[in-house]
């Protein structure tokens, strides 16, 4: 077996957990999407309990997720960790301050004596819910459009830009994938409290508000696929690692890996199927077909940025200093290591699947927080 | 390697780490303690089906559920601040420092945070039996994430189970299971885990003395000391006897901290081990700067040397001697480590120009030397030698390791009378009646507090300079960022993270003081 697995198919291993983690990650943040419309989408105050109530039983989940997929980046692809952290600062800084003052958020906001206010709590909760999907969303955009950095011969990273990260924020391209992200979470946030809570005039309003964010996520997620696949990308040479510039790198990318362009096509229909039976039919199982197609989705993505000889995030600064699952990884000693630890993931999800289905049986209702112990 | 360090962005970054992981302490322990105090009190509400001790299960969850949210809002930095702000550190380790996060992750959080929700939200909707086993995966799973964390910070202060790898200019994994049970791993494990349990009993004490202080709730109080005292008390024996074990590795893996706990600059035979003692600035002439002697102090005689050798014939080294060596003896002055480490660091350097020049038969022959064990040991294992200025950089704030380990050591053993006594006069019906003691437990509440950070700040303070021990001085593992900018986030971390503790602790003793619900 040692033998049969190779370095690259190790890497390539990693680069598909760190690219399911990332997906799964952006499905579970409809609790940021949810959080993002906590002023905007309730009518009262039973409404607003019941949404973070439908919300706070799962925003560990999601939490959880971005710190392994943080330590899974780490152990996988340290260089991308050193070099990405290190050096965009201020992006990194920011989306984990909107996540520190979410952790509290729902524990302490109905808390007597919380000294904050529960409306400090609740702006905590949709500062995380609009800042966290979109500064994610633009980060993971320069996987595609490139940081301006350069690496020492040992492997340290200089930023060129004093902004450290800001200058992310000023490419369209960039800014077209976060506010993607920020709607599609949102649609997928609407879609979850459409199916857990029990409450004719909440649905009626969270279909009302699915049709802007639908169509605002599909605006920008045209204009930024069509930009994606018309711009030139950073190729690695399989032999010497050599990076060169590639144009229609992505569209290449898409077309040679017919595997991941039927995934893409899949996400996307199960993304847009899952909005219009909600909007058109009424159904309530709208989350299943978008959040499965958000998960098939931004998995394609990932594997177009880095599978194929890419540079999953270049240096528009420096070429030679573009990153590539070859030369950012761990040691095959570490990725095999690892990759043993990995096969237990199956196990976690089932019980994961098991407990989230023993305490979301019931559908929310004005009732069945008051017979709950534990209310946000 | 480095060209011009940045004092004042080391020191901001330190700060900042320091700031954040003392923060962060503050709601571990109780955590980890907590956790298994709710699940063993719970096992008897199962067993017994006494309405009561569901009540009071559900009371310490209450206070469980507070304390967790804000250790979550305080984890989540530390383990990206690695990269953020020691970008230099996350490559040259991240090849074996990477893969313990990466498992806690998998292993533990999402364990802890998916049967929290069925403990906080499954009584009506799972049977008696799932809900028991999942406070006890809650326990467990918050054990299991404190073993992986600490089995990455043990790696820091003993580096072992890896190669150097002159290519790609880091340290790369060999044997995981070295790195796994490395000694300082295995004690620092217990000895972190068995504290966090002490410092939740003496909590559950503390607060349920308060009741009784109160006349409130004496059943709950009554079994929540009974159980917490015989948890604390089997806890304080682990944590006496693993700080020993700790202290007979770290005397050797780390002599020089070793000797700063005890403020030894003289090595001797027959050391004794310092009790009690205060320093001050010592007016002799000495070899190390800022030298202190003691003004005064209590010994134990000998045991210094009977707890790290055996016997009271073992001679300890001091300060003076681990920086300048002592005739006569193996013990290698820094200077000359200095040497090797900046022979090492050459060599490397060597092999970028062989490659840069594309001379790979030379490269060839230094990346092997890289992997000859007499390299590694003559050589290698001073590499971080090579970044220090002067011999006397490797010795660490002297007064803040000796008091902080003294004042640790001092509050333990005075945890272990607390929870005998507490016991004691639980079994001869007396508790009621000795207020006194009633009220030295509420007050011993925040002095665990103290030891336990008290325990950390000897840890990281006390192997200064290094981020990892011989290997890298914090001054070459930095990101390169201004100064300014992390303190602009040091100052940004402080204001949010007291203004979230102002916020738990109010609720925390509003809950206290509200009580059970009925």
């Amino acid at each position: 077996m040692t033998t049969m697995i190779s370095y690259l198919f190790l890497q390539s291993y990693w680069w598909v957990i760190i690219s399911l983690l990332a997906s799964v990650l952006v499905f579970l943040m409809f609790v940021q999407g949810g959080q993002s419309m906590i002023f905007s989408l309730p009518g009262n105050d039973t409404h607003r309990t019941m949404i973070v109530n439908a919300l706070g039983r799962k925003w560990e989940f999601t939490f959880t997720t971005l710190v392994t997929f943080g330590g899974a980046f780490f152990a996988a692809f340290p260089l991308f960790y050193a070099t990405s952290f290190g050096g965009a600062y201020w992006v990194w800084i920011a989306i984990l301050f909107s996540f520190i003052i979410q952790a509290v958020a729902y524990e302490y906001r109905s808390k007597p004596a919380n000294v904050l206010g529960r409306k400090t709590f609740d702006i905590f909760l949709f500062v995380n819910g609009a800042a966290g999907p979109f500064l994610i969303g633009t980060a993971v955009g320069t996987f595609f459009t490139g940081s301006q950095f350069s690496l020492n011969a040992m492997n340290h990273v200089q930023w060129a830009t004093g902004w450290h990260g800001l200058e992310a924020l000023v490419n369209a391209k960039n800014l077209a994938l976060g506010l993607s992200v920020l709607f599609l979470t949102r649609s997928n946030g609407l879609l979850y409290i459409i199916n857990s809570v029990d409450d004719g005039e909440l649905t009626n309003k969270s279909v009302r508000k699915l049709i802007v964010n639908s169509v605002s996520f599909l605006v920008f997620f045209v204009f930024f696929l069509v930009a994606l696949l018309s711009s030139e990308g950073y190729a690695a040479d399989s032999e010497t690692g050599m990076i060169t510039s590639e144009k229609l790198k992505y569209l290449h990318n898409l077309l040679q890996m017919p595997v991941v362009l039927l995934l893409f096509f899949a996400g996307v229909i199960a993304v847009i199927y899952g909005m219009w039976i909600t909007i058109f039919r009424n159904s309530r199982k709208g989350i299943w077909f978008t959040g499965s197609g958000t998960i098939l989705a931004v998995l394609s993505l990932f594997m177009v940025a880095g599978f194929n000889g890419t540079s999953f995030y270049p240096s528009s600064f420096d070429m030679a200093s573009s990153l590539t699952i070859r030369n950012a990884s761990s040691s095959e000693f570490t990725l095999r290591t690892m990759m043993y630890v990995s096969f237990i993931i199956p196990f976690v999800i089932a019980y994961i699947w098991y407990a989230w289905r023993s305490i979301n049986r019931k559908r929310i209702t004005e009732n069945e927080l008051k017979g709950e112990g534990h209310v946000y | 390697m480095i060209e011009n360090v940045d004092v004042a962005l080391v020191d901001w970054s330190r700060a900042q780490f320091a700031l954040t992981a003392i923060y962060h302490w503050i709601f571990v322990p109780l955590t980890l303690g907590l956790s298994f105090v709710i699940a063993i009190m719970e096992s008897v509400y199962v067993r017994t089906g006494k309405e009561e001790w569901k009540r009071a299960t559900k009371f310490w969850m209450t206070l469980f559920g507070i304390n967790f949210a804000i250790g979550v809002a305080t984890g989540i930095i530390l383990e990206f601040e690695f990269g953020t702000n020691w970008s230099n550190y996350s490559w040259f380790v991240g090849d074996i420092f990477g893969a313990p996060l990466a498992i806690e992750g998998i292993l533990a959080f999402f364990l802890e945070s998916t049967f929290i929700a069925v403990m906080f939200f499954g009584w009506n909707k799972v049977g008696k039996k799932f809900h028991l086993a999942s406070s006890w995966l809650v326990a467990i799973g918050a054990n299991l994430s404190a073993l992986w964390i600490l089995v990455a910070n043990s790696w820091m202060q003993n580096p072992v189970g890896m190669v150097f790898n002159p290519e790609t200019a880091r340290n790369e994994m060999a044997d995981f299971w070295a790195v796994l049970f490395n000694p300082v791993a295995v004690d620092k494990f217990l000895h972190t885990v068995t504290s966090g349990f002490l410092l939740a009993s003496l909590f559950v004490i503390g607060v349920s003395s308060w009741f009784l202080l109160k006349n409130r709730e004496e059943w709950l109080a009554r079994k929540s000391i009974l159980i917490a005292g015989i948890f604390g008390l089997a806890s304080s024996l682990m944590v006496v006897f693993t700080g020993d074990t700790s202290a007979r590795t770290l005397s050797e893996v780390q002599p020089v901290k070793f000797a700063a706990f005890e403020a030894l600059y003289d090595g001797k035979k027959d050391a004794g081990l310092v009790a009690i003692g205060a320093l001050r600035d010592t007016k002799k002439e000495t070899r190390l700067p800022d030298a202190k002697e003691f003004a005064f102090r209590i010994e134990i005689p000998g045991f210094l040397s009977l707890m790290t050798g055996g016997s009271r014939d073992t001679y300890v080294p001091g300060l003076n001697d681990l920086v300048y060596g002592l005739p006569d003896s193996t013990l290698m002055t820094v200077s000359e480590k200095m040497h090797r480490g900046t022979v090492a660091l050459n060599m490397l350097n060597d092999y970028k120009k062989a490659r840069r020049d594309k001379d790979i038969v030379k490269a060839e022959e230094i990346k092997k030397s890289f992997h000859q064990k007499d390299f590694v040991d003559a050589h290698f294992r001073y590499f971080g030698y090579a970044f220090l200025d002067k011999p006397e950089d490797v010795v660490p704030n002297v007064p803040i390791s000796f008091y902080s380990f003294h004042l640790m050591v001092m509050l333990g053993f005075l945890f272990v009378l607390i929870c005998i006594l507490a016991l004691f006069f639980l079994y001869r019906g007396t508790i009621t009646k000795n207020r006194w003691f009633l009220w030295i437990t509420v007050i011993s509440i925040p002095l665990a507090y103290i030891a336990s950070e008290a325990g950390w700040v000897v840890a990281e303070m006390g192997r200064q300079p290094w981020i990892i021990q011989d290997l890298m001085p914090v001054s070459a593992a930095v990101s390169q960022i201004s100064a300014g900018a992390v303190m602009t986030t040091f100052i940004l971390f402080a204001i949010l993270f007291t203004a979230l503790l102002a916020a738990e602790v109010s609720i925390m003793i509003r809950q206290i003081k509200t009580g059970p619900k009925h």
